[in-house]
């Protein structure tokens, strides 16, 4: 049996080496071909842990298989149907980005979301009843991703908000999202002035029921496909969402423009190179979805912030979120302001980094890549790490610029403890006071603890 | 505080590009406060938060730079023209290389590697291995320290897979022409070795290379396997494989001598295989290498030679000690010495042992411990006789003659009466040159011999007051 032992005895090895360089050093002066590995050592703490999760029998597996349902996951935009009807979302019922929250942790631009959302509802008249009446408790909110929806920001859904729905054709699951309202003073930064209304009004009105009309004449979008063109066109479907907006805006025009109020419509969505985002982030949420639930596996299924904690939560441990505070970006900052009016990072939107596009595919996005004073080669080098903590490559998201190699995608909790690598994300900044907006945006990272402390869960679970 | 707000008609620069210049030119010190951005809705709002007056008539597609400071703007806004006109420079490192990567399984994902050598510290070891072992490849684990239960559960999830996992505390394999860890680059052949001591198959390997038979494959499989837990799981697995293999004729298995069950599961084990297997397992009354390797010479129907040597007279007398960096050579010239009668007694020394390798190399590559311990001997009057291993081959010491050599002469020199035995355990083919090694320890006084066993012997025949023929020239 010539290929016992994988053929070790008959050919001459090619070697992994990890350690001592002397080692390879020796393989090397013998002409064998080695690869070194920048090995260093976990936490203090981690390494019972990790040996417990490695060692289980399955785990491999585990994790094979929960990648696997992401990376098989086929999202299509099938329908734009308001929040109450297609989430059951009651008056006085809200949903916001991130892991879980009370009122008095709520930080200024989730506070001025729910503000304005309490004003959109017609459920206080000044900004003071609307606090007031939030303070008090009158108002039930809940994290998005506990009712398979995603916000970008803030993450605000209020009944009346008509959301983006996709399904997963291969899985069966739903995920929402709502609609993107534009940069600038905008709800999901946490501004409530009088034009967020305003414009909250036009879309519940007028955009919402267009798209649907259109979305339900088209047909079922395959968003994954128009993601993969988008990434070849310099989009990493986070931070720059310019393609995949021009590519849907070009695929719904032909059912918008019969509308009666067309010219409006698509001049509010091709005004808004962000528009996509939400899409983007519901077609993630709907893939990480699809890799919930599966015992043992280390797999991330979401990452989400909401302007205080960060949060993540694993396919092998459930619903439980492990949380840390959450950092201020680093990054490029509007007129005046600068990083002491940011405030922590804050919105659903890690969804697309869990998925495998965001801050993971920079290397497709090289025009963004300076918000970090950084160059392309910068960006090459931020997905190349993302490698190193991932379990997959993403089948259908693949890069130029890399040989068309997929995006890394699917998060493994062990590699990131093991590499100290943490995610690279990136993101819009809020300014920190309630009501003033978007005021930058740039790169985060996800507070270590989180990943240690999933790792201790998943150690834990018998 | 002066202002100063221009538009570029239809001059168009990527928002990120306009952050970057702003945040620039806000950073000088005679700006007070500065943007840089298109006239778009949004940014006009931004421009006049901030307090400047923007042109009505300037629109998106226009650029519109504002400053804003306490003396003249001259030089700022000099500078910020240079920055919006500044071209985009190449870089030399193209898009940037991927980095090295931080573990087995990322490095296994980038392309068709058939064996990991893992010498990271034990207890970190088991992450690496199971990478390994779940993309496919076979380990060689050169690491001690690593956990008994680890080991065992390592070893059972590499035969799920139908791979091997050599050691922990495996220093040796040869594996496809290539020498892992410590080993010697002896000339390919019949023979394969499974060996749970390193420097044991190095002097077997070493011995049928010097008897012009060569070895085609060195399994290591650890200090433990052999143990009652472990229980020759990598033994019995490597066994498999090389009787598998048409290329092996004949196995020595070369150990420590295990627990007498385990001993008999290997046996019958090795009873079951079409290739002989020849057992090198140095226990009182039974073969010591030397001898093993013969028999397997003799069994291959090859003839034995006479070991290699250069002789040189040494002064008989005094006690023995011996100074090791191979730990199965020590405890093989324990074995030898503790069976020739007469003598002052002998004390052998392993330096590889693990009291002497917490933060320190081992002493096959840093000579520090065992130099100074040769000028103690020398030292005392009481030790008539050294006894050194020097263990040649890959990974040891490029150069071992270059400072042991000195350090013979002045201990000859500083004691014309004591006695200097040398181990020499390589290969023709080694890196640091067998025979210029041996010339030059034989130069600096010492008798050396290929086989330990007759090192040994010969230097427990001077510490019983015997001169013996082993030092005289063949």
């Amino acid at each position: 049996m010539a290929d016992r032992l994988g053929g070790l005895l008959a050919r001459e090895p090619r070697v992994i080496a990890v350690g001592a360089d002397v080692l390879a050093d020796a393989l090397a002066d013998q002409a064998v071909p080695v690869r070194t590995v920048d090995w260093r050592p976990p936490p203090p703490g981690t390494e019972d842990a990790l040996n417990a999760v490695l060692g289980r029998a399955g785990h491999a597996e585990a994790n094979a298989t929960a990648v696997g349902r992401m990376l098989s996951a086929r999202p299509h935009l099938v329908d734009v149907r308001p929040a109450w009807e297609v989430l059951s979302l009651e008056p006085g019922a809200f949903l916001h980005a991130g892991p879980p929250l009370t009122w008095e942790r709520a930080s200024g631009p989730m506070r001025g979301a729910l503000i304005g959302a309490m004003l959109l509802e017609g459920l206080a008249h000044t900004p003071e009843d609307a606090e007031q009446a939030l303070a008090r408790g009158d108002a039930v909110f809940e994290p998005c991703h506990h009712h398979h929806t995603v916000g970008p920001m803030a993450g605000v859904v209020s009944p009346s908000m008509w959301m983006l729905v996709v399904r997963d054709e291969e899985h069966g699951g739903t995920a929402c999202c709502s609609l993107n309202e534009g940069l600038g003073k905008v709800l999901r930064y946490g501004a409530y002035g009088p034009e967020v209304i305003e414009r909250l009004r036009w879309m519940d009105a007028v955009l919402g029921p267009a798209l649907r009309d259109a979305v339900r004449a088209h047909g079922p979008l395959d968003l994954l496909s128009l993601m993969a063109q988008a990434l070849q066109m310099g989009d990493e479907l986070h931070n720059r969402n310019r393609a995949a907006t021009s590519l849907l805006l070009r695929e719904l025009a032909p059912d918008l423009a019969g509308g009666p109020h067309a010219a409006e419509v698509l001049r509010f969505v091709g005004g808004n190179d962000h528009f996509f985002l939400n899409a983007a982030m519901a077609a993630a949420k709907a893939c990480a979805d699809a890799a919930r639930d599966v015992p043992g596996a280390s797999l991330v299924v979401a990452m989400a912030r909401n302007g205080t904690d960060f949060g993540i939560q694993v396919s092998g441990t459930g619903d439980r979120w492990f949380t840390g505070p959450a950092g201020v970006p680093d990054g490029l900052y509007l007129g005046s302001y600068g990083p002491a009016d940011a405030n922590p990072d804050i919105g659903d939107s890690a969804i697309t980094e869990t998925a495998g596009a965001g801050g993971f595919a920079l290397a497709a996005a090289p025009a963004i890549v300076r918000f970090v004073g950084g160059e392309v080669p910068d960006a090459v080098a931020a997905t190349h790490r993302m490698y190193e903590i991932t379990l997959a490559e993403h089948p259908a998201l693949r890069i130029p610029l890399l040989s068309f190699r997929g995006t890394p995608a699917g998060i493994d909790v062990t590699r990131v403890v093991r590499t100290g690598v943490l995610p690279v994300i990136d993101t819009g900044i809020a300014g920190r006071v309630a009501g003033t907006g978007q005021v930058g945006a740039g790169l985060v990272e996800p507070p270590a603890r989180v990943f240690t402390d999933a790792l201790a869960a998943l150690a834990a679970d018998p | 505080m002066t202002d100063l707000v221009q538009v570029r008609r239809g001059a168009y620069r990527d928002s990120v590009t306009l952050m970057r210049v702003s945040r620039r030119i806000a950073g000088r010190p005679d700006v007070a406060d500065a943007m840089a951005a298109m006239g778009t809705p949004l940014n006009r709002a931004v421009f006049e938060r901030m307090g400047f007056a923007v042109p009505p008539d300037a629109g998106p597609a226009d650029l519109v730079v504002a400053l804003r400071g306490d003396g003249p703007l001259d030089d700022a806004r000099h500078a910020l023209a240079e920055l919006l006109d500044e071209r985009a420079q190449a870089h030399d490192g193209g898009f940037g290389e991927a980095p090295p990567p931080r573990t087995v399984a990322a490095a296994a994902a980038r392309g068709d590697a058939s064996l990991a050598l893992l010498s990271v510290p034990g207890p970190h070891v088991f992450p690496e291995a199971m990478d390994a072992l779940a993309a496919g490849l076979n380990v060689m684990i050169f690491s001690d320290n690593v956990p008994l239960e680890q080991e065992i559960a390592l070893k059972d999830a590499a035969a799920a897979r139908g791979l091997i996992v050599l050691g922990p505390d495996c220093g040796t394999a040869v594996v496809g022409g290539a020498g892992l860890g410590f080993a010697n680059a002896v000339r390919p052949g019949p023979v394969g070795i499974v060996a749970a001591s390193g420097t044991g198959a190095q002097q077997v390997m070493c011995l049928l290379d010097a008897a012009g038979t060569g070895v085609g494959t060195v399994l290591g499989v650890g200090g433990r396997d052999l143990s009652p837990q472990v229980s020759g799981r990598s033994t019995l697995s490597a066994l498999a494989a090389l009787d598998a293999d048409p290329a092996t004729e004949l196995i020595v298995v070369v150990a420590k001598p295990p627990a007498p069950p385990v001993a008999a599961l290997i046996r019958e084990a090795a009873r079951r295989l079409d290739t002989p297997v020849v057992f090198a397992l140095p226990l009182p009354g039974a073969d010591d290498l030397t001898g093993a390797t013969a028999a397997a010479l003799r069994r291959l129907g090859r003839p034995v030679p006479r070991w290699p040597r250069r002789a040189r007279p040494q002064p008989p007398g005094g006690a023995l000690r011996g100074l090791f960096a191979g730990g199965t050579l020590c405890a093989e010239a324990e074995l030898v010495a503790g069976a020739v009668p007469g003598g002052h007694g002998h004390r052998m020394t392993d330096f590889g042992d693990d009291a002497y390798t917490r933060g320190r190399a081992h002493p096959m590559i840093d000579p520090t411990l065992r130099l100074a311990a040769l000028a103690d001997a020398a030292a005392d009057p009481g030790c008539g006789v050294v006894l050194l291993d020097v263990v040649l081959g890959y990974g040891a010491d490029p150069d071992p003659a270059a400072s042991l050599a000195p350090a013979l002469a002045a201990a000859r020199a500083a004691r014309p009466d004591l006695a200097l035995v040398v181990s020499l355990c390589g290969a023709a083919g080694d890196p640091q040159g067998l025979d210029r090694q041996g010339a030059a320890l034989h130069e600096a006084g010492a008798a050396v011999f290929a086989s330990n066993a007759e090192a040994a012997r010969y230097a427990a025949a001077l510490a019983a007051g015997r001169s013996g023929d082993e030092g005289e020239d063949g």
